[in-house]
């Protein structure tokens, strides 16, 4: 039994990393149907400005929202000078460009930063709390309720306030929610700014956990990518299961079969899922207007 | 106007004369890619003893070109800018293959050429079978398993539980390790692995406590995993010893996992990491402490383990070229050879034929972290 409860608690730490990754794809994908690839960098961004910005002697509070808010410029800019000027390219070309852009930003911090593996101390300390017999530490709680935090703050963005259904139908038809006064470049750059903002925030979070250096953004994307695909793209509840139902697959798999299958069972279910439901299990149908 | 066309031929010639003259020595490292936190304090390294040398006057009054190319950890390009080396930059020598894979690739290339080589990887295939050529400077997996199999055994330890990575380093020193590990009467009980970016191991962990019998655990593996493992090898209060491998042996890795969660880890290093804890009359202390000197001073930080593999190769090589005192590569090879007593970062290096490493077990500390220091095992 606390067995079970310690892989479960696994599962659900590393869950809600991924989770906090996947919730950063939404939005930019909700604007522009685009998957921008360069997420990762911005959670790698997130982190490596608040640990160097720290190591110069800002108290880490400080740290983190010098991150956030420089992770949410970087955005801008990619939104600005890449994304934009290619305005009217097929969605593919446009995902191409975010692969570039991931590229060149991993390059430059490379330089700007260092190339060693960093971390800063846990928000809560490190000692870990015990449920049912097994242990979690406090930080993976404070990932899962940033986790829990996004989800709702999107969720209320996209339903509640008028931007956020202006994002929605930017998405829907460009020239549409043009006719109706949208200004669309605007909406745009704000998403590429939120994205940011929230893959800066799980950078900040996720930091202490996972430790972070200037390559961490390929393999966090990969699997926040996977687990938003398997909730649905551009849903923030389906971001949220997805990495949480992901994190499970990969933690039991490992406890109860052999951890050398872990990362394979947890794409088999990825692979049996999306045959089964295209568009993910909280994704929305997409219907084609003839 | 013969004049002037025999000065320019004289020019010429004396120009060419001192082209030749200096001795060429080339590197390919991985400063940037996956193996950066290896390549980086290695072309650093390079660096900097190659101007430290000529600023002394250089090798018998002869200076000393480095030319560095970064193949980013990718097999292909360390090819590429090895035959470069080779036939564009002709050099007289080469140093670099940061990685098993790179160096791998770079040992035909030097082969064919016959061009003294010394890599900065680990893998015991490099110098297993003795390669003409090809010589190396740190010590292989199987002697840190070796190290770690003779502490646990003066423990009395004789069932253990192994974690490792699945990455190159990692699933490389698991594989040596199971091959001796039966020469030591241990006995692996749980074998478990995890991905080199994990960021949660405790249901392995878990699954080797439940283990019954277990009475320490090793994990084999280098960079990211083991700070993680360390940390929740902690957060669930296993209470066995805990061996690391000499992957992470550098200040980094106690940061990164904590030094309370550290606390008592053990694992084979070398004498870089104690250099103050030596012996007064070690030959190695000297050595060691000069370079962590250098470095600090050139770089404002202290050198790794992996600088230190540079520093030794690059040692070794101005050491054979002093005695050789020629810059042809078939006598700058004969002379790595016959390297003898040579005290370096990793160990003191005496070549022969047969052994293109040059140092056994002896070379290896046992290190047991102690309030986020080093210390050794006596």
């Amino acid at each position: 039994m606390a067995e079970l409860m310690q892989f479960i608690l696994s599962g659900v730490t590393v869950g809600a990393v991924y989770a906090l990754v996947a919730l950063g794809f939404t939005i930019i994908y909700n604007a522009s149907d685009v998957v921008n690839f360069a997420q990762g960098e911005f959670v790698m961004l997130g982190g490596m400005i608040t640990v160097f910005a720290s190591m110069a002697g800002l108290p880490l509070p400080l740290a983190a929202l010098i991150a956030i808010a420089g992770t949410a410029v970087v955005g801008v800019l990619l939104n600005k000078l890449a994304i934009e000027p290619a305005r009217g390219a097929p969605v593919v070309s446009l995902i191409i460009i975010t692969i570039g852009a991931s590229i060149f930003i991993r390059g430059v911090a490379q330089l700007v930063f260092d190339k060693q593996l960093h971390r800063f101390p846990a928000f809560s300390g490190d000692t870990p709390i015990q449920i049912m017999g097994a242990t979690i530490l406090p930080q993976s709680l404070w990932v899962l309720a940033g986790a829990i935090a996004v989800f709702a703050g999107l969720w209320a963005f996209f339903t509640k306030t008028l931007t956020g259904r202006a994002v929605l139908a930017t998405s829907n038809n460009r020239l549409a929610a043009q006719l109706v006064g949208i200004n669309t470049n605007w909406v745009m750059t704000l998403s590429f700014a939120l994205s940011a903002a929230i893959g800066a925030l799980a950078g900040v979070l996720v930091t202490p956990i996972t430790n972070t250096s200037y390559d961490v953004g390929i393999a966090l994307a990969l699997k926040g990518f996977a687990a938003a695909m398997l909730g649905g793209m551009g849903s923030p509840i389906g971001a949220l299961v997805g990495g949480i139902l992901l994190g499970l697959i990969e933690a039991l798999t490992a406890g109860y079969i052999s951890s050398v299958y872990k990362d394979a069972a947890a794409f088999v279910v990825i692979l049996i899922v999306l045959f089964a439901m295209p568009q993910g299990i909280f994704g929305r149908k997409s219907t084609d207007r003839v | 106007m013969k004049t002037l066309t025999a000065f320019a031929t004289l020019a010429a010639l004396g120009l060419t004369t001192a082209a030749q003259a200096d001795i060429r020595i080339g590197a390919t490292v991985s400063e940037t890619g996956p193996a950066a936190f290896l390549g980086d304090p290695e072309a650093k390294t390079l660096k900097m003893m190659v101007e430290k040398l000529n600023a002394a006057g250089g090798i018998n009054g002869e200076m000393i070109a480095l030319t560095l190319y970064d193949d980013g950890g990718d097999p292909n390009k360390a090819r590429t800018f090895a035959t470069r080396l080779v036939e564009d930059d002709e050099v007289q020598a080469i140093i670099g293959g940061t990685t098993t894979g790179t160096t791998m690739s770079i040992v035909p290339v030097v082969e064919d050429a016959e061009i003294p080589f010394i890599s900065l990887a680990g893998a015991i295939e490099i110098i297993d079978p003795v390669k003409e050529w090809v010589f190396k400077t740190p010590h292989t997996d199987r002697m840190a398993c070796q190290k770690i199999f003779e502490d646990m055994k003066a423990q009395g330890i004789t069932k253990i539980g192994m974690i490792s990575g699945t990455g190159g380093f990692g699933a490389s020193m698991r594989e040596q390790c199971l091959e001796v590990v039966g020469d030591y009467g241990i006995e692996v009980l749980a074998d478990e692995s995890y991905g080199p970016t994990d960021a949660d191991m405790t249901p392995q962990l878990t699954n080797i406590k439940n283990t019954a019998g277990i009475e320490a655990v090793l994990n084999a593996d280098f960079g990211q995993g083991p700070s993680v493992v360390t940390r929740n090898y902690q957060q669930l209060a296993v209470g066995l010893p805990l061996y690391q491998s000499h992957g992470v042996a550098s200040k980094g890795f106690i940061d990164l996992a904590g030094a309370e969660a550290t606390e008592g880890v053990r694992l084979p290093g070398t004498a870089l990491l104690v250099g103050d804890l030596l012996a007064g009359d070690d030959p190695q202390k000297p050595v060691v402490q000069a370079y962590i000197d250098e470095y600090q001073a050139a770089y404002g930080e202290a050198p790794s383990t992996f600088g230190g593999y540079a520093h030794d190769a690059f040692a070794i090589l101005a050491d054979a070229l002093a005695r050789a005192g020629s810059t042809d590569p078939e006598d700058i090879r004969d002379a790595i050879e016959q390297t003898s007593g040579l005290a370096g970062t990793t160990g003191v290096v005496t070549m022969t034929p047969e052994d293109h490493l040059g140092f056994d077990l002896s070379a290896f500390q046992m290190l047991e972290i102690q309030n986020g220091n080093w210390t050794l095992v006596q």
